[in-house]
């Protein structure tokens, strides 16, 4: 239980996908612009993480690594990965018109997205059974989320603030990814894993 | 390496075959049945998937056109062709779906009308707005702090170098943005085929409109009278025009004494008579600029240097003599 949480608290603030390892940096520029879709993108990231994270384990213990296949991670994770997305959303559509409206275009978008990739292979490289997957995607996509707002919140402000004309847009938000960037490494002795 | 090679491909050809083979079932049994229009509209539609229309995509923007929430004409690539075939698709109305573009109904500019005082404030028509109404003389006119060219989202709005924005029909899509941005309420959205517009707002009377502009209306009224007063009369010493109704205001150009009218087409065919003409006049008594000349009975012909190509003989021909040869001609002085 204690090692539980230790993941957990570990992929949402040490290791945080954005800000730490640098998963997933075109959605954390691209849907943060106002705190509404981020927080859509963010929830949509939760699902399909979990979701990727016990498939893609699932397939690597039964299926690759009984038949020594670990070459094969890559191109099976992608597959698994896309496939589910996909088998998700039709499935959404049918079953609950509202929560597909509500996750819209970010479900197809997250599917090619590296952060989803990243955790399949972070699970393996730590040898995560698959509560410890479970957990970890879900603390994974809670960090993403905590990133993605948090960097919604202060760009909605900086639209409003006298920021010199050459580093409006882009330029001042990666600034402010940096500046986030360091200030989560704070949180880096935190625990140790 | 012969012991992998045989699994590898086998289990990824099970597996991939294995969930193609489940997508393929489940996209059967969970089927969404949609309404076949919005296909329909899709097809018609660019599918350039631009988002001008303010919609992620076509298959959004189609949707929300069955489900009312937008008007075909809200489709910036699409041409009035399409709009047309989808209104039929969906019995709308095509005349409510033309396409509309920006226009200022101001040409004040700095050296015609003059400000008052140097404004050296925050550069944003709104906040100039708040000063006395405003630097310029004219409490109507155009501030030319460029506050609409800002809020456009398509960059279709450029400060010219007399200092007022201009419009670039090409890239307008009649969103309205710079409409609720301008605090001086000179911007409308006028159909994209109605080429002229007044190029004036003031509702002052014509004394103290000469005090403070060399091109504003003086609320003389010549352009009702000389348009027959379809779609346009005078309220409040200025004409209101419905451009919806498609007046026609080529005369009104050259009639206007204060050159108040815009117009975009910068050359206007002129009017050629044929030989079908067999002299009866009609043509003659309706030419507002009396450029009709002719004997009753015989083929009469258009005076080139005052025909204006406002196009009223043509509709009145029972013959169908009358024509336009070109776009050779006149060119506004």
């Amino acid at each position: 239980m204690h090692q539980l949480f230790v993941i957990f608290v570990a992929a949402v603030l040490v290791n945080n996908f954005v800000l730490v390892r640098f998963l997933g940096i075109c959605p954390f520029l691209g849907v943060s612009k106002r705190i509404e879709t981020a927080l859509g993108m963010g929830v949509a990231v939760i699902f399909v993480m979990t979701l990727a994270s016990v498939g893609t384990q699932l397939v690597y213990s039964f299926i690759l690594v009984p038949y020594n296949l670990q070459i094969l991670e890559y191109v099976a994770f992608i597959l698994v990965i896309a496939s589910l997305v996909q088998f998700v959303e039709t499935i959404l559509r049918k079953m609950t018109p509202a929560l597909y409206q509500a996750l819209g275009i970010y479900l197809p978008l997250i599917t090619t997205n590296c952060a989803i990739l990243g955790l399949a292979l972070l699970n393996v490289i730590k040898g995560y059974n698959l509560l410890q997957c479970f957990i970890f995607a879900i603390g994974a996509g809670v960090g993403f989320t905590i990133a993605l707002v948090i960097m919604a919140g202060i760009r909605e402000r900086l639209e409003f603030s006298d920021i010199p004309q050459s580093l409006r847009g882009v330029p001042i938000a990666l600034i402010v990814a940096g500046i986030l960037s360091m200030a989560f490494l704070g949180f880096s002795g935190l625990v140790k894993l | 390496m012969e012991s992998t090679f045989l699994p590898a491909v086998l289990w990824l050809a099970i597996l991939g075959g294995g969930f193609g083979a489940v997508l393929a079932w489940v996209s059967q049994r969970f089927a969404v049945e949609e309404d076949p229009r919005v296909e329909e509209i899709l097809e018609m539609l660019p599918g350039a998937n631009c988002g001008g229309c303010g919609c992620p995509g076509c298959r959004e923007f189609a949707l929300a056109v069955l489900q009312g929430k937008t008007t075909p004409g809200a489709c910036a690539a699409g041409n009035s062709e399409m709009v047309l075939k989808i209104c039929s698709l969906l019995g709308l109305k095509a005349e409510d779906q033309l396409p509309m573009v920006a226009v200022v109904h101001c040409q004040g500019e700095k050296k015609k009308a003059p400000e008052l005082f140097d404004y050296d404030g925050i550069e944003d028509c709104r906040a100039a707005v708040v000063l006395a109404e405003g630097p310029k003389g004219c409490v109507y006119g155009c501030l030319g702090l460029g506050s609409c060219a800002e809020a456009c989202p398509f960059g279709a709005i450029k400060m010219g170098e007399n200092g007022l924005p201009v419009v670039d029909d090409n890239l307008c899509t009649g969103c309205g943005v710079c409409v609720t941005v301008c605090p001086k309420g000179i911007i409308e959205l006028i159909p994209k085929e109605q080429k002229i517009y007044l190029g004036c707002s003031s509702h002052d009377r014509g004394r103290k409109v000469k005090q403070v502009c060399a091109v504003g209306c003086i609320g003389c009224g010549i352009c009702v009278k000389v348009t027959s007063g379809e779609g346009i009369q005078m309220e409040d010493n200025l004409p209101a025009i419905d451009y919806r109704e498609g007046p026609n205001l080529v005369v009104a150009v050259h009639k206007c004494p204060q050159d108040c009218f815009v117009d975009k087409v910068k050359v206007r065919a002129k009017m050629t008579i044929g030989i079908d003409c067999d002299g009866c006049e009609q043509c003659k008594e309706l030419c507002p600029m009396g450029a009709i000349e002719g004997e009753p009975g015989e083929k009469h012909r258009v005076v080139r240097e005052k025909c204006v190509g406002c196009g009223i003989c043509v509709l009145s021909c029972p013959q169908k003599a009358i024509f336009t040869m070109g776009a050779v001609g006149y060119v506004k002085d």
